[in-house]
């Protein structure tokens, strides 16, 4: 007997702490990542220094390096990503929470969160054989008479009508990540007490006066975290975007008609068939600049999704 | 036009766009999914799944592709799940409210959506380069760290899922706690835990970026690891950017084949998650 309850102790602490020591690898893993792409940057950074976010040239063969482009394509495709995304997202889940019959609920929910799981390759590739080509010959040329003529936005909305750029990748990967959005956002809009909404139905508010004057400012945070969500993923998003950026590393003019480059696109262009030494090094500092983007916006995302829930977990 | 009318007409409004707005995700969605499926279809044949990767203007198929993908994420799969296992044992169990517990559910739930070519940057950094050229296995590794966050998560929230009263039983008897979660507690959350699995699974099988540094691909049929090694979704990025009609024929077919096992694996995962809410 007493025999036994030795071995179930030895047992108990040999598997407390292997497992213990598994869930530390989790953090091993960030440390890893930040310590290694770092080291491996090295060359770059001391080259570089603080030049290197602010420089334009992007220039293998005489080894001089800016991230200055790249980090334009990252910025303007995820922006027009969000202004598209988050707007038709916010409709979305405003009519799976509030508007659908039951019945269609489960289904269309379900759907969306398929269409999260679809690799963003056959995203890139439907962009580039089938979106591209008619929006270049369609699309395009409309945009540029009428938004082209604007005074303040019009330098963006000029030049050839190629189909690919900064444009069409941005259109994409806003198709791409309105399913992340809208479920986040669905998910926090069911978290408003019944009661609050039907106090306010009750005073025969409409169904809109609802959802603005109450859902949403409950869930603000929540909100918030989520359309953060969705700007990681598309600030780190690869083939959506290599597909049909154009991988020019040119910044010639503001135009988002133009070819462009992100840093994911950068990357997988560029990276296999770069020389060793300080044009690689050059490609890992900007993964590091990514990461170190990423890393902040999915915190601040994690923390206010957080906020949310201690807020409805204690008071009602 | 009085107050009420306004309000109405302000509500008609909004909920006109909002209906829009489903409309308008919709469209390209069974835009996206009708053109994959009609192009994908209409290019799968036998040989698709007899011969290799054909040179440009070539016939072929993507049988070495089909292949390394399968090798890559079965590897990738053996190498992470106990691992991510073991993780999320400690954080259901064990780190409920310590230190460590707090930060790696935390710094889990970030990589869980940390861009995955940064994980491909990394062990090329740590490996590839050390090594000195690209493989098959250094693939498999960079798709092991992209299933980790996944499968830790699911299984703490599906252990969590497990009634209290089940462990107490256990511990009534007189069993010791390692004993009490590998034998009631994780098989009591079994289903939950394959589900995490198979959602891994969808994941990476579709995964382009972290593979370009560290498998690349190889035009030819390998089986050795320590080569590079061909893959579905980097032929397919090689294949539709090139402007062969064959070759972009191929990458339609690889889609095709992506997609639907992706679907696949969600749906399954779906339906043995709604069996385990069920039985909880």
């Amino acid at each position: 007997m007493k025999e036994e309850t030795t071995k179930g102790k030895l047992g108990d602490l040999l598997f407390f702490n292997l497992t213990r020591a598994f869930a530390a690898l989790t953090l091993a893993m960030l440390v890893g990542i930040v310590i290694s792409l770092t080291w491996s940057a090295l060359p770059s950074i001391t080259t570089f220094g603080f030049g290197f976010l602010a420089s334009s040239e992007w220039n293998p063969p005489a080894d001089r390096f800016g991230a200055l482009v790249p980090m334009y394509g990252t910025i303007m495709t995820s922006v027009i990503a969000m202004v598209i995304a988050v707007p038709i997202s916010f409709g979305i889940a405003l009519f799976l929470t509030e508007m659908s019959p039951t019945w269609l609920r489960r289904p269309l929910g379900i759907a969306i969160e398929l269409l999260a799981g679809i690799p963003s390759i056959v995203y890139g590739m439907w962009g580039l054989l089938v979106f591209a080509p008619i929006f270049g010959e369609h699309v395009q040329p409309w945009i540029a008479k009428t938004l082209g003529h604007l005074p303040l936005v019009g330098p963006f909305f000029n030049g050839p009508a190629l189909g690919i750029g900064i444009l069409a990748a941005g259109i994409i990967l806003a198709i791409m990540i309105i399913p992340f959005i809208t479920s986040v956002m669905r998910d926090v809009f069911e978290l408003t007490p019944p009661m609050l909404k039907e106090s306010c139905y009750g005073l025969g508010g409409t169904t809109w006066e609802v959802v603005w004057n109450v859902v949403l400012p409950y869930t603000r945070v929540g909100v918030i975290g989520g359309v953060m969500l969705g700007l990681g993923r598309a600030l780190g998003e690869t083939m959506a975007v290599t597909f049909v950026i154009g991988n020019a590393s040119l910044l010639s003019n503001f135009s988002l008609f133009m070819p462009g480059n992100s840093i994911t696109s950068a990357l997988a262009n560029e990276f296999a068939e770069a020389t060793p030494g300080l044009y690689t090094a050059a490609l890992v500092e900007l993964g590091l600049i990514l990461f170190v983007i990423t890393f902040i916006v999915l915190t601040l995302s994690k923390l206010l999704l957080l906020s949310l829930e201690k807020n409805s977990g204690g008071g009602h | 036009m009085n107050l009420r009318t306004k309000r109405k007409a302000i509500n008609a409004i909004a909920l006109t766009l909002s209906l829009s707005a489903m409309a308008f995700g919709l469209v390209w969605l069974i835009w996206i999914l009708v053109m994959v499926f009609d192009l994908g279809f209409s290019s799968l044949s036998l040989t698709l799944f007899t011969q290799d990767t054909p040179p440009p203007g070539g016939a072929g198929g993507l049988r070495n592709a089909i292949v390394g993908s399968l090798i890559m994420v079965g590897l990738a799969m053996l190498m992470a799940t106990p691992v991510a296992i073991m993780a999320g044992i400690y954080l259901a169990e064990y780190g409920q409210r310590t230190l460590l517990g707090n930060v790696t559910r935390f710094v889990n739930d970030i990589l869980l959506s940390a861009p995955s070519i940064v994980i491909g940057l990394f062990v090329y950094a740590l490996y590839v380069a050390n090594v000195g050229k690209f493989s098959g296995l250094s693939g498999a590794v960079a798709l092991a760290l992209l299933v980790l966050p996944v499968v830790v998560r699911t299984t703490e929230d599906m252990l969590a899922l497990v009634p209290n009263t089940l462990r107490e039983a256990a511990f009534a008897l007189g069993a010791p706690k390692w004993k009490v979660i590998l034998m009631v507690t994780l098989r009591s959350a079994k289903t939950g835990v394959v589900t995490g699995v198979l959602l891994a699974l969808a994941r990476i099988s579709g995964e382009t970026a972290p593979l370009l540094f560290t498998a690349l691909s190889n035009q030819f049929w390998s089986l050795d690891l320590s080569e590079p090694m061909a893959n579905l979704p980097v032929t397919i990025f090689k294949f539709a950017m090139s402007p062969f009609a064959d070759w972009q024929r191929l990458a339609w077919a690889g889609v095709f084949l992506i997609t639907l096992g992706v679907l696949v694996l969600n749906i399954a995962a779906r339906v043995l998650f709604r069996q385990t809410k069920a039985q909880h």
